[in-house]
C-alpha cells in the first residue's frame, strides 16, 4: 500500500517531534479536550482520519498521551467497529446489510463480491487495492439495496451493476498514474455529492 | 438575542420570503442525494439564470420531504398557490421545469407527484413540519417559521415545573422504543439532588431498516436543540450531549453548524436569551456498536469507555453520566417538545389514542411501492400505511408481513394488519414500536431466513458483558443456521423456544432482553414455516438452499444401509 500523505496542509508548516506531520492533528484534538480521558474515542477518531486506520505506535501514543492503560485503549479501540485496527484497501465498496437491502437481496451481492475478489467482506484484498465491507445500516432504506464505493453512494443495485461499479472503481487508479490514495474515510466524501 | 430581536429577525426573514415570485425547494437530504439531487440543483440554478430570473426565483436545499423512493424531489412554491411536488427530477427535467412552469406558468404534468395521494393526505405532521420546508442550514429560516419562540416562552413564563407538567400533561412517551413517559422521567431527573445535571439526546440509530432520527437531525437540527434546550431548562442541566450515529457524517455537520450558529446568535451558550439560564451542547459522534443505543451503554461510551450497559438501577435519572443525574432522551422524542410548548398540552394529547398521544414517525422500507418517512397518528392501523400510504406491495406478489422494531421487534401478519399502531397493540403482539423501522415484506421473504438475519446481527453486535446474551446468541444462531441449510430435527424447535425464554428473562439490557423477539414473533405466526423446514426440508419461499442433512438421520440411515446390504460397507469395516 502507497503511504499516505497527509492532507492537513496546515500541518506542514508546523513540526512534530516524531517528524510525522499527522500527529499534530492528534495533539490538536488532544489539547481541545485538554487529555481529559473520557475523550478517548474523540482521539481516536482523529487518529483514524489521519493515518486511516489505528497501527499499535498510535495506539501506544495516544495511551501515553491521555495516561491510560494500553489495555484500555486497546480495548476501546477493538470494542467498535468503526476503527480498523488493520490497513484499509486503496478502494472501498461498502454493501448496506441493514433489513431492508436485506429482504431485497442485498446477501447476493455480498456473495457475489466474495468470489469475484476472493476475499471476505471485512478484508483487503493482498495486494490492498479493494477492501469489502458489510454496513448494518446505511440509513438510505428507500434506495434499497445501497451500496458505497469510493464514497459515492449507488441505489437500487443487483450483483451485476455492483461488480461492474467496483471494477470501475479499480480501473480508475490503474489508468490514472499519479493517483493519490484515500484514507478510509468514505463517508467524508459523501459532502461532495 | 432577546425575544424581540428574535420577533424581528422572523420579521425580515419573512419579507426577504416575500420578495421572490417562487421559491424552489430541493431535497437534500442522504436519499435524495445518492440519486443525484446536487446535479438537479445546480440545473435549476443555471436554469434560472439563464431566464434571468435570479430576483423572482429563490432555490433553497431542504430537508427531506418524505418520499425518498421517488427522489430527487422538487417542491415549487408559489403564494397563493398549492405546493406542486415533482418527482424522479433529473437535471433535463429540472431545466425543462424552470422553462415551462417557472417561466411560462405551465406545470410540467408528467414529473408531478399529485399532492392529493394517501401519501400526503394520510400523514399528521407534528414533529416533521419544517422538514422540506426550510434550508436546515440557515437559522432565519428556522426562526421565520416560529422557531426558539417556545424556548422564549418557556424561559419567561414557565417554571421548570410547569414546563414538566406540561410535557407530563401532553401524554408524550419516549419514541426510543420501550414507550416511557417523558414527563415523568423529566419531573425524576429535575427533582434528583445534585448540582449538575445532564440533557442526552440519543441519535445512535443502529436499528437497520430506519432512519427517522437522522432524517429529524438532517432536516431540522435547530428543532432538536431547541428541545433540548427547553428539557435543560426544565431539568435544570447546563450541559447537553448530542450522540450522533457514526455512519451518519451530514448529520453531524449540520448539527454542529446549528449549534455554532445559535451559540453566536445567543440561543445557546451561556445566559440564552439574556435569561440567567446557560446551556451548551457538545456533539459526540458514535464509532459504531449498535448496543450503544442502550442507555447506560451510550453514557459509557460519551465518557470515552466501552459501550457496555450497566445494571439499572441505579437509573440514568438518578446517577448517570459521571454519577449526576441525567436526563437521557430519544432524539424523536426532543423533537415533539417544541410543538408541545408551542401549541399546548391539549393539542398533542389530541392526537393518538387513549394511551399513546401524538405522532410517530415511521421509516416505510422493503418490499412496498413507496418507501420514504411517513409522520402518522397514533392508532393508525398498519393496513392504511402500508397500502394506502405506501402504495401496496408490488405486483405479482402478496403481503406477508410487516416488520416493526428491528432486530427487538417483531413481525406482524397480514391478519393483524387492522391493528392499530400503538405501544400496546404491538406489545400484545410480540412486537414493539421501536424507534420506527417498519420493513414490509412478501411472499418472497421467508421468516426463519429473516429471523436468522436479525439473529446474525444481534449476535455480531452483543457486547459481550453478560453470559445468556454473548453465549445465547451464537447458540440460537446456530439452530436458526441449522434450520436454513436443512439440518435442523424437531429437537432443535424445542431447543430454540426454551432459549428464547431463557435469554428473555435473564439478559443484562435491552439488547439481550429483546434479541428473541424477531423468533419468538415468527414462531408464534409462521410456524408452519419452520415446520416445513424442518420435517419436509424444504423453504416454502424458495430462499433457503436446503443442501445439509441432518446428523441424526446420517446415524440412522447406517444401520439401515448395512442392512439392506447384509455387509458393513468397506469404508468401515
Amino acid at each position: 500500500m502507497a503511504e499516505i500523505k497527509a492532507r492537513s496542509t496546515a500541518a506542514s508548516d508546523q513540526s512534530h517531534p516524531s517528524g510525522d506531520p499527522r500527529f499534530i492533528l492528534i495533539d490538536r484534538t488532544l489539547k481541545r479536550f485538554r487529555f481529559q480521558q473520557d475523550a478517548l474515542i474523540e482521539v481516536l477518531h482523529t487518529a483514524q482520519e489521519a493515518f486511516g486506520f489505528l497501527e499499535e505506535d498510535l495506539l501506544i501514543y495516544v495511551a501515553r498521551q491521555l495516561k491510560l492503560p494500553l489495555s484500555w485503549v486497546f480495548g476501546v479501540a477493538t470494542f467498535y467497529h468503526f476503527f480498523s485496527l488493520q490497513p484499509q484497501g486503496e478502494h472501498n465498496c461498502i454493501v448496506c446489510m441493514g433489513t431492508a437491502c436485506y429482504v431485497k437481496r442485498a446477501a447476493e451481492i455480498v456473495a457475489a463480491l466474495q468470489t469475484a475478489y476472493g476475499i471476505e467482506a471485512g478484508q483487503t484484498t493482498p495486494d490492498g487495492k479493494l477492501s469489502i465491507t458489510a454496513a448494518r445500516c446505511l440509513g438510505s432504506c428507500g434506495l434499497a439495496p445501497v451500496l458505497i464505493v469510493d464514497g459515492q453512494v449507488l441505489a437500487r443495485e443487483v450483483p451485476e451493476t455492483a461488480l461492474a461499479a467496483v471494477e470501475q472503481a479499480l480501473a480508475s487508479s490503474r489508468s490514472s498514474n499519479g493517483h493519490q490514495p484515500q484514507a478510509d474515510q468514505s463517508f467524508e466524501e459523501e459532502d461532495d455529492l | 438575542m432577546k425575544r424581540a430581536d428574535l420577533q424581528a429577525m422572523a420579521q425580515r426573514e419573512l419579507e426577504r420570503q416575500q420578495t421572490f415570485r417562487c421559491r424552489l425547494l430541493c431535497c437534500a437530504s442522504t436519499p435524495c442525494l445518492s440519486s443525484g439531487a446536487t446535479a438537479v440543483q445546480q440545473a435549476l440554478e443555471t436554469a434560472v439564470a439563464e431566464h434571468k430570473l435570479d430576483a423572482e426565483v429563490a432555490i433553497v436545499s431542504t430537508g427531506c420531504m418524505g418520499p425518498c423512493s421517488r427522489g430527487p424531489m422538487v417542491t415549487l412554491q408559489a403564494p397563493g398557490q398549492d405546493d406542486v411536488y415533482y418527482e424522479n427530477v433529473t437535471p433535463e427535467s429540472a431545466r425543462q421545469i424552470v422553462a415551462e412552469h417557472v417561466a411560462a406558468g405551465q406545470p410540467v404534468l408528467d414529473k408531478i407527484m399529485p399532492s392529493d395521494l394517501p401519501f400526503f393526505v394520510k400523514q399528521t405532521k407534528v414533529v416533521l413540519t419544517n422538514s422540506g420546508v426550510i434550508d436546515p442550514e440557515r437559522l432565519e429560516d428556522y426562526v421565520a417559521r416560529g422557531g426558539y419562540g417556545a424556548l422564549a416562552h418557556a424561559l419567561r413564563e414557565m417554571t421548570p415545573e410547569e414546563v414538566c407538567a406540561e410535557i407530563s400533561k401532553s401524554g408524550l412517551r419516549g419514541r426510543g422504543g420501550a414507550g416511557y413517559p417523558a414527563g415523568l422521567k423529566w419531573d425524576l431527573v429535575r427533582k434528583a439532588p445534585g448540582d449538575k445535571k445532564y440533557v442526552i439526546a440519543n441519535g445512535d440509530e443502529g436499528d437497520p431498516g430506519a432512519y427517522m432520527d437522522r432524517t429529524l437531525m438532517e432536516s431540522d437540527p435547530h428543532r432538536l436543540l431547541e428541545g433540548m434546550a427547553i428539557a435543560g431548562y426544565a431539568v435544570g442541566a447546563e450541559q447537553g450531549f448530542l450522540y450522533v450515529r457514526g455512519e451518519y457524517p451530514v448529520a453531524a455537520k449540520r448539527l454542529e453548524k446549528a449549534i455554532r450558529t445559535a451559540e453566536r446568535r445567543g440561543l445557546l451558550g451561556s445566559r440564552v436569551l439574556e435569561s440567567s439560564f446557560s446551556f451548551r451542547i457538545d456533539i459526540r459522534i458514535g464509532a459504531g456498536a449498535f448496543v450503544c443505543g442502550e442507555e447506560t451503554a451510550l453514557m459509557a461510551s460519551i465518557m470515552g469507555r466501552r459501550g457496555q450497559p450497566s445494571p439499572r438501577p441505579p437509573y440514568p435519572a438518578q446517577s448517570g453520566l459521571w454519577g449526576c443525574p441525567t436526563l437521557i432522551n430519544n432524539v424523536e422524542t426532543f423533537g415533539n417538545i417544541v410543538p408541545i410548548i408551542e401549541n399546548g398540552a391539549q393539542w398533542f394529547a389530541s392526537i393518538g389514542t387513549a394511551k399513546s398521544k401524538g405522532s410517530k414517525i415511521f421509516a416505510l422500507a422493503g418490499k412496498v411501492h413507496t418507501t420514504g418517512l411517513i409522520e402518522v397518528p397514533m392508532g393508525i392501523t398498519l393496513r392504511e400505511v402500508i397500502f394506502d400510504i405506501g402504495g401496496g406491495v408490488g405486483e405479482g406478489h402478496t403481503f406477508k408481513a410487516a416488520q416493526t422494531g428491528g432486530p427487538s421487534g417483531g413481525c406482524i401478519p397480514a391478519e393483524h394488519l387492522d391493528t392499530p399502531m400503538d405501544y400496546e397493540s404491538l406489545r400484545a403482539l410480540g412486537s414493539i414500536m421501536g424507534s420506527g423501522g417498519l420493513i414490509v415484506m412478501d411472499d418472497s421473504s421467508c421468516m426463519p431466513d429473516v429471523a436468522k438475519f436479525f439473529m446474525e446481527f444481534c449476535m455480531d453486535e452483543s457486547c459481550g458483558k453478560c453470559v445468556p446474551c454473548r453465549v445465547g446468541t451464537v447458540q440460537m444462531h446456530r439452530i436458526l443456521a441449522r434450520i436454513t441449510n436443512g439440518s435442523a430435527t424437531a429437537d432443535d424447535l424445542q431447543i430454540l423456544e426454551e432459549l428464547c425464554v431463557m435469554v428473555q428473562e435473564t439478559s443484562l439490557c435491552g439488547l439481550g432482553m429483546s434479541a428473541p423477539n424477531p423468533v419468538l414473533s415468527t414462531l408464534r405466526f409462521f410456524r408452519d414455516e419452520y415446520e416445513a423446514h424442518i420435517q419436509r426440508r424444504e423453504c416454502p419461499s424458495g430462499v433457503c438452499q436446503m443442501t445439509e442433512m441432518p446428523a441424526l438421520d446420517l446415524v440412522d440411515a447406517l444401520p439401515r444401509r448395512i442392512r439392506e446390504l447384509g455387509t458393513v460397507p468397506a469404508v468401515l469395516a
